[in-house]
């Protein structure tokens, strides 16, 4: 029987022919990802297993990202055990203030094709985004692999998206995840893995990917992959010389031999198959207060905008701020909008300076801030209050996100989000 | 089998409602429980006893990854979590940490917060209002796990 490519890279890694849905499998972990909000959680539990060592420092990232810089003084109680944490263990991958877990993750070199990665924060789904099984898990599971190496993992059924065509003009890959969201509801995938093929997939970069299987776990997927091609390996060789060389320690296969080992069979085995034309999609939104709540936006139009954020491990990457920029390229964000930009990393903040997509941006009004998680996880840079509405990039509108409960937070693209700034109301991005 | 008072919420209910993320920052779970359900009850903390159950609808627990979620019902006391159906994260989290969490399909459109509500682990039954519910029994791993006490206790006895 033909496998799934989740099943492939489960069966590789415990060394098996085959594994089959329903499996529990116990899995050697490639790398776990620790969030700096996490950490003291997960060093006191940690001790409480009366661990004394990390299994393989080498494979452990700790990443301080919704934290950087600190906003509140008791925020630098993390840093400290952080940092504690590092000196005990002797763990050399640390990442203090170069943004975003899930994008240094991929974008530093830590993830390649096959691998099996846990992180403590949901969307570590990301990674899927080259061909990687990752997902989130709770602070006390992260303890006991980091003593152990391992975690045993129910072998997910796969529901696989086929995408064919061209997307029309001011249509990302966030408007096709958005609306595979409302089409199975937040709990259409609980449990199961998503694998998305087909030529708009094909065509994609390895950064609408990552968009995608970001959002994953916003249908509740256990986790999302593409099949990793010549795309996903010229990406993965590229981040191997980012941030010093930090994620490079092991050798990438090569192309040929991920095809061989990671492609899913013809005769695999599906929970379900759903297709989706490319010509069919329009921009669209998440609306107050589920992400499975998608109105197209030519329905929204109209509804005034307080503020709009563009950035997050969804979208802050160099395309997003290029997209927005095209969108404001020569416009005025309107006077009672704050347009709010906050690339992914350091190294997303460095490539839109030199390409010019962060000059136009700031010309057009908007307040550019430093690389992080920023106002996604409602701590800093824009909380908003009571009756106000923003327009977001990010990957959740839950009440009280983003500041009260009384805000309402609409989901959407960078370019449906850039028209919206200017605008200073819901609107899509004219082609 | 042990008698508790229900505290009913909706379909979907993420984490963030449970807990919210500022008060992750506080140094320990004791601290957060106080801001249990703030956004959709302020007084839920003050009101529920230990051995009340929360019960939910379809996708309990969905959202961010945060053990705090379970962490707080927990520490409140609360019994265990009935729901339709649990989103992923949280259900593993909860195992984890020792509470049980049941899906019954048929129990949370019949109860009411208020209602009383008794519940037999082993059994797989839960009772309100009359009626009897059966409910979907852990499979035997977690149920391991759960009966040790949660992966930490669980852990020290294979060590």
């Amino acid at each position: 029987m033909g496998q799934t490519v989740v099943e492939k890279i489960l069966a590789r890694n415990i060394g098996v022919q085959a594994v089959k849905p329903g499996d529990i499998v116990t899995v050697n972990v490639d790398r776990v990802m620790l969030d700096d909000i996490m950490i003291p959680f997960i060093v006191d539990k940690f001790h409480e297993m009366g661990f004394e060592k990390v299994w393989d420092p080498d494979k452990v990232v700790l990443i301080y990202d919704h934290l950087v810089p600190a906003s509140q003084q008791d925020d630098t109680r993390h840093y400290r055990v952080g940092d504690e944490f590092v000196e005990e263990c002797g763990l050399t991958h640390v990442h203090r203030s170069d943004g975003i877990c899930h994008q240094l993750m991929t974008e530093a070199g830590y993830v390649k094709p096959g691998d099996i990665v846990f992180g403590t924060d949901s969307h570590t789904t990301t990674y899927g985004c080259v061909g990687a099984f990752s997902t989130g898990i709770g602070y006390t599971e992260m303890a006991a692999i980091l003593g152990t190496g391992t975690l045993w993992v129910k072998v997910p059924e796969t529901i696989r998206v086929v995408i064919d065509g061209k997307l029309p003009e001011g249509v990302m890959s966030k408007d096709i995840i958005l609306r595979l969201i409302g089409d199975l509801g937040a709990d259409g995938a609980t449990y199961r893995a998503l694998e998305f093929a087909g030529t708009t997939v094909e065509e994609m970069s390895v950064a609408s990917r990552m968009t995608m299987a970001n959002m994953a776990i916003e249908a509740g997927a256990k986790c999302a992959v593409f099949t990793p091609d010549e795309k996903t390996m010229e990406y993965c060789e590229q981040s191997r010389e980012n941030y010093g060389g930090c994620g490079a320690q092991e050798s990438l296969m090569s192309l040929e031999q991920v095809q061989k080992d990671l492609m899913g069979d013809p005769d695999a085995v599906y929970y379900q198959t759903i297709t989706y034309q490319a010509e069919d999609f329009q921009p669209v939104m998440a609306c107050p207060s589920q992400v499975d709540n998608i109105c197209n936006v030519s329905q929204l139009e109209g509804i005034t905008v307080d503020q709009v954020f563009i950035g997050s491990c969804t979208n802050g990457r160099l395309e997003d701020l290029q997209a927005a920029a095209s969108v404001l390229e020569g416009k005025k964000v309107a006077p009672f909008v704050k347009l709010i930009v906050t690339p992914a990393s350091r190294k997303v903040y460095e490539d839109a300076l030199a390409c010019g997509a962060l000059q136009t941006l700031m010309r057009a009004g908007a307040i550019i801030t430093h690389p992080g998680c920023g106002l996604c996880c409602g701590r800093t840079g824009g909380i908003l209050s009571d009756g106000e509405r923003v327009v977001a990039t990010n990957n959740r509108n839950f009440l009280g996100r983003m500041g009260t409960s009384k805000v309402e937070i609409y989901l959407a693209s960078p370019m449906t989000a850039a028209a919206c700034a200017a605008a200073g109301k819901i609107t899509a991005a004219k082609g | 089998m042990a008698v508790g008072k229900i505290f009913k919420f909706h379909n979907d209910l993420d984490t963030d409602q449970i807990i919210a993320s500022q008060y992750l920052l506080l140094p320990t779970i004791e601290e957060m429980k106080a801001h249990t359900f703030e956004s959709l009850d302020p007084d839920f903390s003050s009101k529920v006893r230990p051995g009340d159950y929360v019960v939910g609808g379809e996708n309990f627990g969905c959202g961010s990854s945060r053990e705090q979620a379970p962490g707080v019902l927990k520490a409140l006391g609360v019994e265990a979590v009935v729901a339709k159906s649990f989103a992923r994260i949280f259900y593993r989290n909860a195992i984890n940490i020792g509470l049980p969490v049941i899906v019954c399909k048929d129990l949370p459109d019949q109860v009411e917060t208020g209602d009383e509500m008794e519940l037999s682990l082993s059994d797989g039954v839960a009772r309100a209002r009359g009626v009897k519910y059966s409910c979907t029994r852990l499979p035997e791993y977690m149920q391991k796990i759960l009966n040790q006490g949660g992966l930490i206790a669980s852990l020290n006895k294979e060590v």
